[in-house]
Order: C-alpha cells, then structure tokens, then sequence
C-alpha cells in the first residue's frame, strides 16, 4: 500500500475546473484518493506549478516507419546519445530515438502517456514490440483504414455493418485504440504510383470516394461507440491551396452526432493543411479561415503539427506526398507499401528559418492555436518527429505563453514570409491554465482517455503527475520564457502512476506502461459477410495466413482493454 | 495431430503456410515446405549436451549448463574486446537480450548481415529504400527483376509464393501477368526461367546501373556502345520495360551487395528504382538469406538507434562499419574473445579472421553442430527455434510475425541462456567493481 502526498501544490487541472489553488494531492496505489496517512512519503511542493502528467494524442514513436527511419539516418541517432546508467539504457537520436529515449525523454518533461498515430495492421506486431519496449510511459496506437480494401469494398457496396465489422476486427487484430485516416483513398492509388486529388476524385479500380470513405468511417466509430473520434489526416497534404480541402472535409462530418462527451471528428497536424496560394511561389497561410471555422463550430478538434526549425524526419502513411518531398529536396526517400492496407513514407528534411515556406509553415502552427480562441480546441503537437521532435514542446508551449519570444523567433525568419502569414498581429498569450489545457486535458478528452484516468487529477484518476521548478505566482511566462521552458523540459518530478520516475529531469525509476485497445462487439449479419470476404481475401492477395496475422496477447503484456458495442 | 500455419525457420521468405505433423512429440511429416525448409525442421547433428574444452586441439568433454554458462560469463566479463556475433537464425526475443548482454560487457554486437547484406544498410544510409510487402509486389507487379539473386536455390518457394508463379489481384494471370528480367554474371536456374536474361561481367553492375540510369534519364547519348558486357540496344530495351512497368519490383541478392562496388552497387540500384518512379511505381527489396535476419536488423535498430556493427565499449552505442564490423575488427585483432550465436562465423568468415578466433576463447551457442563449433572453446545447445520454440522472427519485407512450437524438448532457449549469462556477467562485475 504505497502513499504520497503532494504538499504545497499550484495545480492546474482544466478537466475538473482547477485553476492554480493551492493545494495537497493524495496518492494512494497509484491513484490520485481524498487523504492518505501519516506514513506517507511527502513531497513539498513549495508552490511549485503542478499539471497532471502530460498527454501526447499524436506522435510518431513506435513501428516500421520509424525503424526505417532510424535505420536511414545513422547521423541522426549518433546525436542525443546519453550513456547507459545503473537505472537507464543508453540513448540515442533526435528526431528518431531508440526505445528507451523515447519513454525516458517524455519521462523527464513531465509525459506520461503517449499515443502512436499510425499503425498498419499488418505491421502492428512490430509497433507493438516497441512500444513494449518504451519504458515508463503509458501508449497505445490509432489504426489505419482510409485505404484499406475491406474498408474501401465494404463502402463501395453500401454495407455499413459490415465496415463495422472489419473495423472492430481490424482494432482487435492490431490492438489498436481509435481509426486514423490518413490522405483517404491515396494509399490504394499510390500503389500505382498515383495519388486522389480531392474529396470526390474516385480511388481507381474501387470505385469510392475520399469524401465517402471519411463519412462512412465517422459514422462507423460512433455507431461502434468508440472512445475517440475518427482522426483524420486530410487529402492533399502539403499542396498549396489545400485549405479548401481542409474545410471541406470538416464539413463532411458536421452533422455526425458524437455519441460520447467530445468531437466527432478529429483532424490532425493543420499546419500542413491550411495553405492558401495556388502555388509555392504565392502560398500564404490560411490559418485564420481555419481558425474561424472552428470558432463557430463545435464537433471538431484539431493539433498544431507545431513545426521546429532544424532537423526533422518525416514519417507518414501519406506516401504520394513523401515522394515528392525526397523528390523536390533531393532527400533520401523511404518507402514502405502494405498489400491491401496502406502505404507509408520517410524522408529526412531541414527546417530553415531563412527559407520563406518553413518560416511560414513555423507561424502557421503557432496562428492556429492563437486564432482559435476555445483552448480545447487545438492541442498541442509537433506531429513527432514531421514537425519537430517531441523534445520541443517546451519551446512550442512558451512561444504560444509569450508574444516577446515569438518577436524574437521572427527576427530569425527570412522577411519574405513576413508578408504571407498572421503571426505578427496576435497579441495573444496563453496562460498556465490553457497551456494544462492544451499539452494534457484536452488530449485525454479527445482520445476518450479522461474515464480511463488521464489527464486530470481527480479522485480516482491516474497518479500521473508534473512537478515543475516554476512558480506561477512569481514568474511573468510573457518575458521570463528561457526560465519557464527550462523548467518544461525537464520536471522538478515525475510521477506515474504513484511512482517518482523522474527528478531535476533524471530519469529515477523505470517501470513498464500499459497499452490501452479497444475491443468493439459487432453482433449483427455484417459479422459473417466481413468474415467470408476477409477470409477470400486472405486465400487470394494476402501473403500471410489468416491464421498468422492478428497481433497475439504476447505482444501486449500490460493491456487495458475498453470493451464497447456496435449499435 | 497436424499443425497448421507453420513458420518455417530457413530464409527470409518466412513461409507460413507449412503443416506439420506431430505424433508422440516427433515432427513425423512436414507439408508445403521447400526441401531446405523441411531440411530445417527435421534438424540433424544436435548438439547433445553443454561441452568445454581448455585447448581447441583437444577433445571437448561434457559439462553441466551451470559450468558451461559460468565460464562463458568469466570469459565475456574479463574480455577487453568481445565480439558477440550470429543472431540472424534465432528470434527478437534473444536479440534483445543479445543487445544487453553487449552493454553489460562492453563488446560489439553485429549479425550475419555483416558479410551478406550489411553494403545494402550502407546504400540506405545513402539514399532511403523504395520498397513494400511481398503481397504489394504480388498483387501488382508486372515488371519482375532478380538482380545477382538466385531464388530457384536460396529462396526456393519466392517465385511460387510471391513473385513470379503466383496470381494476385491485378496479377491475375500468375506467370504470364509478369515480364522476369535476370540480371546475373552466370545463367542461373532462375535465368533459365526468366523472359530476359542480361549476363553482366563480374564486377561491373555498377556501371551496367549508371548506363540504365542515362538510359531512363533521356541521355542514351552518353552511353557507350557496350557496358558491362551488355550492348547498348540491349540496354536501351530493357530500360524500356522498366519505364514501360505500371510496377516494377526489383530483388536484389549477394551478386550485388558482396561484388566490386558493394554499398556503391546498391546505392545506385535505389537510385534508378526511385527515379523509375518518375514513369510507373517501381519497388526494391534485398532478398535477405537467415529467416530472421531482418529481425536482427529491426530490433538492434530500436535498441541502439543502429542496424548492426554497434559499438558498446564507451556505455553508448557507437556504429562505423569499416571500423566496428567482425571482420574489420577480428583481422585488425582486436577481438580477444568471440560469442557466436545463431549464425555460424566458422563457416563464413574469412581466413585472417578465422585465424583470430583460432587464438582467443570462442563460445557458440547452436542447437547444431557447425563450422564455429569446431573453434569453439565453450558450446552451449538451446532449442531450435520455430520448432521448439515460439517467438518473433522478420520476414524479408519487414513484416514481423510469430513462429510456433511444434515440439516440446528439455533444452533451455537462447533467451534463457543469455539470461543465465547476464546475470553472472553482473555477479562478476559487480564484485569486481
């Protein structure tokens, strides 16, 4: 029976309307409880900033496109290197960091849970042995299906409850959490080597749409009761003018009722879709439209996709838009198609302030949390590692906190993207309580992870916890911005799930995390024509046995399993 | 009883669709398997029990496990240098503890890619890897390229199962869906099956890729009249059915990655398949040869942040072939001591590295007799894995999958011997210390 208490807390804590009050939290087996003993181990707070541990509802940590890219860039994981220690497995990289980095890095600012964004179902066994192998953080992974031949079939047929079926045994097969479509369509296309260019530009040879793909897939998930809405990485992925695209794949999913307390459709890393000009040489940023968009309306949540200027990998189920990433920048070029399912792509990039379009690109991520005005709304992601790696949150968290340091990161842009952005008429500040919003609530409210006991301090959640070296009171975010990202990235403490994990942003202790999935029953006569064609699927264009394919228990020691049913 | 759904532990191929039957824990028939595979399964010359021996002209006399394990520790804990080499026939579960054990002694850790496809990690380093599933290249391609492979004989079910023979969904005319194209020095079986085969002098793929790569790239005028043996309408005609390919796959084997140019060849072999890409959708894949060897690759990368040829004696990892692979590392003799599991240095090596390990203590960890055995100071049997044993191995293409146990057997596992040896190595150390 391990207790804690936490003395002398400032705590934010956005879910249950806590905002800064000074306070003690108890902690009792690893969960936060009303009081605890005498006995307790006592931490003294000392009116230090208090968030519940930080939440990561999109980033790229685990599975084959980040082996790739790993295994790709040697140069990358000969930098961040750390010994080994009594405690710690060596690190290694930046953008693309071995196992133990990872769950270490998010450790020591604070995180202590993380969601993969992308997992091919075929390839799930693989993300799952790393994300096993990620210590300390709690995980667990979004699946793809917006190229998928049973998905695409089962549309083109006009047969909802079979769609649900494949979905539920799709969840279950890669022991995923929630349906991540990514450039719907485009995968099956770039296997020919073509791509979709817009909602109602059919996929070759399966006769469906974007646009059907998206809202068949949204209505899916809420029929199946899923925790999380579908997430949604849109068509058209870097291309200018592709904000139209954008809002029109927000429209497509308006009237679907979310059958949970959150959005009903999640769309990811704007930034990369809100690009206005009909070319590079006249793209501007479109932000502002976006941002109005989501200030009348209130079915949809977005994340930055925050770019950080230097070194960065790109990963991403978007194929088409890798090749012409590597092809453009003459970079190398990572390419890894899944019969059936999805296509993928790696490519190493530079962000540079001195190049107009990432300049641009820097503020866009920036404009659309400032221009949204419901902190809800936009989270807080570099879209690991396609912006930026995770590691600068802390940058990204300050330049949202200061419009000073934001002066300052503009002074460093080329001024040929001065007059394309939005950035320098934001007077915008964010405060300690938005940003709790923005790097924890709002993403355990989106993944459907708050009943799970994330992202809040309430009675009963999760004794996952940040002690920062900042006291609220006494520090002014708004110019005193180095202090407070120091003090973002790396915690006074960390605690997870009751246990000191990290201290001054050493790493204390390594316990394993638990891998959350859903399992969704669908108990109708979809069941059985999903399994006849699975099955003819399997004996005809599948080269792995059906009996081979699923991920088994082993790969998941720690589960938590959220059982729901297909109405 | 019949097993069905078996992994067969031979080549990257990975079949999984091999039954087998067991009766009174005896394999008694094996179906769907290739003659290798089948081969593989039945096993031969086990190793019987742990053996030692002082001097590696003497005969070896049976130990017990404990003694065996205790004196690999005492060696791999006293060891300045150690090698800890093989890896690719066993499963990612070992590997990983393959990875710690490195650590804890400070050795280097590297696999049989070192002398088989390690140059094609060099030429992703270099330019990235087009590639896909074996499915993908299934259902789609129509161009087919062996290049300096010979599947007939290494990867006997390859054709049938993935790439020539078989129908998929946009190939569903199996063998006539398909153009083969065999690039080799010598006319192989697999030529002898092929549409076209190009026989290109020993030592100069190299050159016969730039002159495909003019060719693609619209500069046919500055290619030579013959390249590599290969006449330059030769070259203008195959060029065309690789720009002609809706899918073009291109297999690539050792004839490439161990022949002049090495990491050279393969970088310029991805560099046509990507700028192919500018015409139809063009794919490459090295046909990896131990059916787990892509594992090896796979978990040292999410391990260390590195494929192979890592580094540990800093407390990091530190990778730079040409200076941290077996080879560079046993003939410059540095290695004073050698762990040879799942792959079989003895027979691969070679002489001047061979010669070192004649000279320091080797332990091999094997279920069978090999060609390290007969350097071996220390051997150590374990179960066969995907036999005896479940567990995770790689396909060629990356897709991880779970090999079953047919049969149960008294020998521990590698996982467990590794285990045994880590925690004495941390016994000695930490006395030492």
């Amino acid at each position: 029976m391990s207790e804690m208490l936490i003395k002398n807390a400032t705590v934010y804590d956005p879910i249950n309307g806590v905002n800064g009050d000074l306070m003690d939290i108890a902690v009792k087996d690893g969960k936060i409880v009303d009081s605890v003993g005498n006995s307790a181990q006592t931490i003294d707070a000392g009116g230090r900033l208090v968030y519940p541990g930080g939440v990561d509802a999109h980033t790229h940590i685990a599975g084959s496109k980040v082996n790739v890219g790993r295994i790709m860039r040697p140069e990358d994981s000969r930098t961040g290197i750390k010994p080994r220690t009594a405690i710690t497995r060596p690190y290694t990289g930046y953008t693309v960091p071995n196992v133990y980095a990872m769950g270490y890095r998010y450790a020591e600012m604070g995180y202590t849970t993380a969601f993969e964004a992308a997992i091919p179902i075929m390839k799930a066994r693989h993300t799952h042995e790393e994300l096993e192998e990620i210590p300390i953080i709690d995980k667990g992974g979004l699946t793809l299906f917006g190229s998928n031949w049973m998905v695409m079939d089962a549309i083109r047929e006009d047969d909802q409850d079979r769609l649900a079926a494949y979905v539920a045994w799709g969840l279950l097969a890669s022991r995923g959490w929630g349906v991540k479509v990514v450039n719907p369509g485009g995968g099956e296309a770039w296997g020919f080597g073509k791509n979709v260019s817009g909602l109602d530009d059919p996929v070759p040879n399966f006769e469906v749409t974007p646009r059907q793909i998206i809202r068949n897939l949204a209505e899916v998930n809420e029929k199946m009761n899923l925790p999380h809405s579908i997430h949604l990485h849109c068509n058209n992925l870097g291309v200018p003018g592709n904000y139209e695209t954008t809002l029109a794949s927000f429209d497509i999913c308006k009237d679907i009722k979310s059958r949970r307390d959150r959005q009903s459709l999640h769309v990811t890393h704007v930034m990369f879709n809100s690009l206005g000009g009909n070319h590079w040489g006249d793209f501007v940023s479109k932000t502002d439209v976006i941002a109005d968009y989501l200030n009348k309306n209130d079915f949809l949540t977005i994340d930055m996709g925050q770019m950080i200027f230097g070194s960065a990998t790109t990963m991403t189920a978007d194929g088409p838009v890798q090749y012409r990433n590597s092809t453009t920048f003459k970079a190398r070029w990572g390419n890894g198609d899944v019969e059936l399912e999805d296509v993928s792509g790696v490519t190493p990039l530079y962000y540079s302030p001195q190049v107009y379009f990432y300049g641009v690109m820097w503020a866009m991520g920036l404009e659309l949390a400032l221009l949204t005005k419901d902190p809800w709304k936009v989270l807080l992601t570099t879209d690991h590692p396609n912006g930026g790696p995770y590691e600068n949150y802390p940058e990204a968290m300050t330049l949202l906190m200061s419009k000073k340091k934001r002066e300052e990161a503009i002074a460093k842009i080329t001024e040929k993207a001065y007059d394309r952005w939005h950035i320098t008429g934001i007077e915008r500040e964010l405060d300690w309580y938005d940003i709790a919003i923005k790097t924890r609530a709002a993403h355990a409210k989106v993944l459907g992870l708050v009943e799970q006991g994330k992202g809040h301090l309430g009675t009963g959640a999760d004794a996952d916890i940040a002690i920062y070296d900042i006291k609220p009171d006494e520090t002014d975010a708004t110019i005193e911005y180095d202090k407070v990202k120091a003090g973002f990235r790396r915690s006074a403490y960390t605690i997870k799930g009751g246990e000191v994990v990290a201290r001054d942003g050493t790493i204390t202790a390594t316990p394993k995390g638990r891998t959350f999935w859903v399992r969704t029953t669908v108990d109708n006569d979809g069941y059985g024509r999903m399994m006849d064609d699975l099955k003819f699927k399997f004996r005809n264009y599948y080269s792995v046995n059906m009996g081979n394919y699923m991920v088994q228990n082993e790969y998941v020691e720690h589960p938590v399993v959220l059982e729901t049913e297909y109405q | 009883m019949i097993i069905k759904d078996v992994l067969c532990p031979f080549c990257g191929c990975l079949c999984d669709d091999l039954a087998v039957k067991v009766e009174n824990n005896k394999v008694v028939d094996i179906m769907h398997a290739c003659k290798i595979g089948e081969s593989k399964i039945r096993g031969h010359d086990r190793i019987k029990a742990p053996m030692m021996r002082d001097n590696k002209n003497s005969e070896f006399r049976e130990v017990s496990y404990d003694e065996a394990i205790n004196e690999s520790a005492r060696i791999l804990a006293n060891s300045r240098r150690p090698l800890l080499y093989g890896w690719a026939s066993g499963l990612c579960e070992m590997m990983k503890k393959g990875v710690l054990l490195t650590e804890e002694v400070g050795g280097i850790i590297d696999n049989t890619a070192s002398v088989c496809h390690g140059p094609s990690a060099l030429g992703v380093h270099e330019k990235g890897l087009p590639t896909g599933t074996l499915g993908q290249f299934a259902n789609r391609a129509d161009v087919v390229v062996f290049w300096g492979c010979n599947p007939v004989h290494a990867h006997p079910r390859h054709m049938g199962r993935y790439s020539v023979f078989n129908k998929g969904f946009f190939t569903n005319k199996g063998r006539r869906s398909r153009k083969v194209v065999v690039f080799d020095v010598r006319k192989t079986d697999t030529a002898n099956l092929a549409d076209e085969y190009v026989q290109v002098n020993p030592g100069e793929d190299y050159m016969v890729l730039s002159a495909l790569r003019a060719i693609v790239a619209g500069r046919v005028d500055v290619v030579p009249d013959t390249v590599g043996g290969i006449s330059r309408e030769k070259l203008v005609e195959v060029a065309e059915t690789l720009k002609g390919a809706k899918f073009g796959i291109v297999y690539f084997g050792m004839g490439l990655t161990q022949s002049r140019g090495k990491y050279k060849n393969i970088d310029n072999a991805v560099s046509l398949v990507t700028e192919l890409n500018a015409h139809g959708k063009h794919s490459i894949i090295p046909m990896r040869g131990h059916y787990n060897v892509t594992g090896f690759g796979n978990v040292c990368a999410w391990e260390t942040g590195f494929v192979n040829a890592v580094d540990m004696s800093r407390g990091y990892p530190y990778y730079n072939p040409g200076e941290t692979c077996s080879n560079d590392l046993l003939m410059r003799e540095e290695i004073d001591a050698a762990f040879i599991i799942a792959g079989d240095a003895g027979a691969h090596f070679p002489a001047q590295s061979i010669a070192r390990m004649g000279k320091v203590p080797v332990i091999n960890i094997d279920p069978f007799h090999s060609a390290t055995t007969e350097m071996a100071n220390i051997v150590i049997p374990t179960k066969v894995s995907g036999v005896e044993l479940e567990g995770t191995a790689y396909r060629m293409d990356g897709v991880s999958l779970r090999m079953r146990k047919l049969v149960d057997v008294d020998f521990p596992s590698d996982e467990e011997v590794l285990d045994k040896i880590i925690a004495k190595v941390r016994e000695i150390k930490g006395a030492s210390s």
